[in-house]
């Protein structure tokens, strides 16, 4: 099932709703490029509060979808990981260290809010 | 003759109808022992007065009418039915009693060792002109007693192992807890030993606060924890790794001395973490973190602390 992207300008929300194929996330990606092009969007929170598993391709695509976006100067969010979903990325090595993450969806605004504008930082 | 005694125990203690000769020797001995009950068993009280006087202080004497017929009558069905499942819910039972305390461990196993030799006393005296028929009862009656023995030790054992099992789980439940400074904030102090179920479950608790109380900043603190090596200080990136995964900053405190010396020199790397000296340090960079001033107040006009009542 293909993510939707929500646009709350001048941010865009990806509210992920079930387990991911490696074809939802290339979508993903290639659907949060674009649209940040053409909204002049900020800041990107991908919410993966509904996600019960993370393996190391969803992990990766992430990264790589975080640092693609950095390079247009968009900050990327990661929200909602679950706490048993940690544990088992951190048991599995997966600790995203360069992408920014959050509680929810809310934190992850609040954050992309109050960070200065400008470039977009590396992480924490 | 003992072989063959033995062998005739053995038969019994299955319960098996077809030999013959252990079965009514075994019919025999708990008739016998059903008809002489009172008897026996008054004696059994006697001999348990006299060598412990506390046994009788500890219960009344129509507890002590009830308890010795009861374990009278389960040692009986034992040796009759030649299943122990009477005796095992029996020796359960008083072992949940001897761990509250109301009957202690010696107790109950010199009163079985009490009962066990007014048995063989009353056989002796029975059997005293047939020394063969003698040989033969105990055959069928030694066993049965040393299982119940048996039975009655490991209900005892197994009762304090559980016990035990029971407040090693506390302990560790109550060893870290996950403890809130102010909103957002939580400390985290970690004390003891920690190993690899001990820093997996702390993760699970911290990981599950940080979710329930909405935590930015966590303030970790191993000023508690004596040795740190290579595992220890995995774990403990393993957390903050966790931690940092659902978006919440993580601050190392208390790194010791020779703690700091270790970590260098076994070459962990824990430059990824932020660390601060001690655990007021850490709560200040929190309150950075999270745009909390905490400002001396006038003592004049600072709200008063009740005054304890003289």
């Amino acid at each position: 099932m293909p993510v939707p992207i929500l646009a709350q300008a001048p941010y865009l929300i990806a509210s992920v709703q079930s387990a991911l194929t490696d074809a939802d996330l290339i979508g993903l990606q290639n659907g949060l490029l674009d649209e940040a092009e053409r909204r002049r969007c900020r800041g990107v929170v991908v919410d993966v509060t509904a996600l019960d598993v993370m393996d190391s391709f969803s992990t990766r695509t992430l990264q790589s979808l975080a640092a693609m976006l950095r390079l247009r100067g968009v900050e990327t969010v990661i929200a909602g990981i679950q706490p048993n979903v940690a544990m088992a990325m951190v048991q599995l090595g997966l600790t995203m260290p360069d992408v920014r993450t959050a509680l929810d969806l809310d934190e992850g605004l609040a954050y992309l809010q109050a960070r200065p504008h400008g470039s977009a930082g590396r992480g924490q | 003759m003992t072989a063959t005694a033995k062998a005739k125990g053995g038969v019994s203690r299955n319960g098996s109808s077809t030999a013959t000769s252990p079965g009514t020797l075994k019919d025999d001995l708990v008739a016998y022992l059903r008809q002489d009950r009172e008897k026996l068993r008054g004696e059994w009280v006697q001999a348990m007065a006299a060598s412990d006087k506390l046994w009788l202080d500890s219960l009344t004497p129509a507890e002590q009418e009830l308890e010795s017929v009861k374990i009278y009558d389960a040692c009986l069905d034992c040796l009759d039915s030649g299943s122990y499942g009477g005796a095992e819910e029996f020796a359960e039972r008083m072992a949940r009693q001897a761990a509250v305390g109301v009957m202690s461990v010696e107790r109950f196993l010199g009163g079985m060792l009490t009962l066990r030799d007014v048995y063989g006393r009353s056989l002796f005296r029975r059997f005293l002109k047939e020394p063969d028929r003698h040989n033969d009862v105990l055959g069928v009656f030694e066993p049965v007693v040393n299982r119940i023995l048996v039975i009655v030790a490991m209900a005892f054992i197994t009762e304090r192992e559980r016990v035990l099992r029971q407040q090693q789980e506390a302990i560790r439940e109550l060893s870290t807890p996950v403890l809130q400074v102010r909103d957002r904030l939580l400390i985290l102090p970690i004390i003891g030993l920690i190993d690899s179920d001990r820093a997996r479950q702390l993760t699970e608790q911290l990981l599950n606060a940080i979710r329930e109380l909405r935590a930015r900043v966590v303030v970790m603190d191993i000023t508690g924890v004596a040795a740190v090596d290579s595992k220890v200080a995995n774990h403990l990136i393993q957390t903050v790794d966790a931690a940092r995964l659902l978006g919440t900053t993580v601050i190392l405190t208390g790194v010791s001395p020779a703690t700091a010396q270790t970590i260098v020199t076994i070459g962990v790397d824990l430059s990824r973490i932020q660390t601060v000296g001690d655990l007021q340090g850490g709560i200040e960079a929190a309150d950075r973190l999270l745009d909390y001033r905490v400002i001396a107040g006038d003592p004049v006009a600072a709200p008063a602390v009740p005054a304890p009542v003289a």
